[in-house]
């Protein structure tokens, strides 16, 4: 019998206390005790796609990733440190301009995806014998270590998920922040710096996982509070939960770990080419190189792709079965829900490659009933993020 | 006419030998907003604790159970188009089915309304 003891205490983010005040619903999720909602899914949605919204996501794992002996030369130790990376992503880190975040993908030596992540290099000015560091709430212990791993005591990893990590997400969300945090409007998507707020170091990236143009905003575990409620005072900003982070995302066509991606799925299969950097995949040199540059050259056995479900019909989930015209099975629904911006079911699914293409007629199983569906191209609702102009 | 309710938050009302069946505004409200219902088709026969019909939120979709066993003689189609009538009134418009009860007898298995009122206190 497991006693008490035994159970691994659920956590709780610097904000919990303020969560409960708001009266969210919370919910335990990646080893946290999360606010699921606040006054409800489909309004909060809504309100982060017509003006802003705040998430609370420091059950993440910000960290950072540091050269124990650094040289002082900022190009060598920039080198240095991205190599180290580089032994466990497939990304061009190396290559990363100062200031810009990259996605990227860690992998099993079966070319499989341990984690998605964020890598970024300190803008110009910072140290460079450093990277910044987001794995995913449920994977980052496991992650950290296997980074602490590669290095191989050539660097260590400083873990900041005690701090307040906050999205601002929303076409809003930009006037918001900049009220704050004037140096935040420097920004475009993907870039970071750090900045001050009321006295306190913040790390700020225009980044985020609704499509939306947004935020993601690191702040001090003592100052995080304060933060909070300095964005919600901002009649434009609601709290937002993880039941509207999750059909945000998916309307956006984000992939999420531990549903859309696990161990088993290749970069090629989950239709992320693009975190395949073009000098590593020519270089062969990260983990499951064979079997990824293989299929980026030939065919993957499967490819993730969007679905559109037959308006009026049941929404389809996790788990449904998609099979073709003729009843044969093509695959397995790994996200999906209604979309509350389009008004219809969207889903994303494993399927053979010859489905890529938009317009292909499926049917998905929902509670061994047929319904109608046919392929889309993703995002489902355009991203709307600010780049270089 | 009485009311009875599950401690699965259904509600049934028998009229002679038809109930009608829904959910309460307690378990409305924390299923979040209705997007989607799935009512069961006439003529279809469940025993009690069978899934009857489908509730589904942004997040989940939730089964209702049948709180008693039946013949399914009607069904609120009118929740096809308008499916947050389950949120705004659970008890009134928010019905799913109507049966035909094959066993009256199982309706003092269940809560009347005081005694689910109290059932709601404890959790």
């Amino acid at each position: 019998m497991a006693g008490p003891a035994l159970l691994e205490e659920i956590k709780r983010t610097v904000l919990h206390a303020l969560h409960l005040d708001a009266k969210g619903r919370m919910v335990p999720f990646g080893g946290y005790d999360m606010p699921v909602q606040y006054e409800g899914v489909l309004a909060e949605h809504r309100w982060t796609r017509e003006h802003a919204g705040a998430f609370d996501v420091s059950h993440m794992g910000p960290a950072r990733v540091v050269l124990t002996a650094p040289t002082g030369d900022a190009q060598a130790d920039w080198e240095s440190i991205a190599r180290i990376a580089e032994r466990l992503v497939c990304g061009d880190i190396v290559g990363l301009q100062p200031g810009r975040l990259r996605y990227s993908l860690l992998l099993n030596e079966d070319g499989g995806i341990i984690d998605d992540l964020m890598i970024g290099r300190f803008p110009q000015g910072a140290p460079q014998d450093s990277f910044y560091l987001v794995v995913n709430a449920g994977t980052k212990d496991g992650d950290f270590a296997r980074f602490e791993a590669a290095a191989a005591g050539e660097a260590r990893v400083e873990r900041m998920d005690a701090c307040g990590l906050i999205a601002l997400q929303g076409p809003e969300a930009a006037a918001v922040l900049a009220a704050l945090v004037p140096e935040s409007a420097d920004l475009v998507f993907m870039q970071f710096r750090g900045a001050t707020w009321n006295g306190h170091w913040i790390t700020v990236a225009r980044s985020g996982y609704t499509g939306e143009d947004g935020f993601e905003i690191l702040v001090p575990p003592g100052a995080a509070p304060a933060f909070w409620q300095a964005l919600l005072a901002d009649e434009r900003v609601k709290p937002i939960g993880l039941g509207a982070r999750d059909s945000l995302r998916l309307e956006a066509g984000l992939p999420l770990y531990g549903h859309d991606l696990d161990e088993t799925t290749s970069p090629v299969e989950a239709n992320l080419n693009f975190a395949v950097s073009k000098r590593r995949r020519e270089a062969g040199d990260f983990p499951g190189a064979p079997r990824i540059v293989g299929e980026f050259n030939g065919a993957p056995k499967r490819l993730r792709v969007g679905l559109r479900l037959s308006p009026g019909g049941a929404p389809a989930r996790e788990g449904a079965e998609v099979v073709s015209a003729g009843g044969e099975p093509l695959g397995k629904i790994t996200s999906g829900g209604p979309s509350p911006s389009l008004g219809y079911g969207v889903a994303m699914a494993y399927l053979p490659p010859e489905y890529r293409e938009p317009g292909k007629a499926v049917t998905v199983l929902v509670r061994g009933k047929p319904v109608a569906a046919e392929t889309v191209a993703m995002p489902f609702h355009p991203h709307r993020y600010v780049r270089k102009p | 006419m009485s009311t009875y309710f599950t401690k699965d938050h259904e509600w049934v009302t028998v009229e002679g030998d038809h109930a009608t069946v829904g959910i309460t505004a307690y378990a409305a409200d924390q299923l979040g907003d209705v997007v989607f219902v799935e009512v069961p088709e006439i003529g279809k026969t469940v025993t009690k604790g069978d899934p009857l019909a489908v509730v589904e939120s942004v997040k989940a979709a939730s089964d209702v159970y049948a709180p008693i066993s039946g013949e399914v003689v009607e069904a609120n189609s009118g929740l096809g188009d308008a499916p947050e009538t389950v949120n705004a009134g659970p008890e009134i418009g928010g019905w799913f089915a109507r049966l035909k009860v094959t066993k009256p007898s199982e309706v003092e298995a269940l809560m009347d309304r005081a005694a689910y009122e109290e059932f709601l206190g404890t959790l």
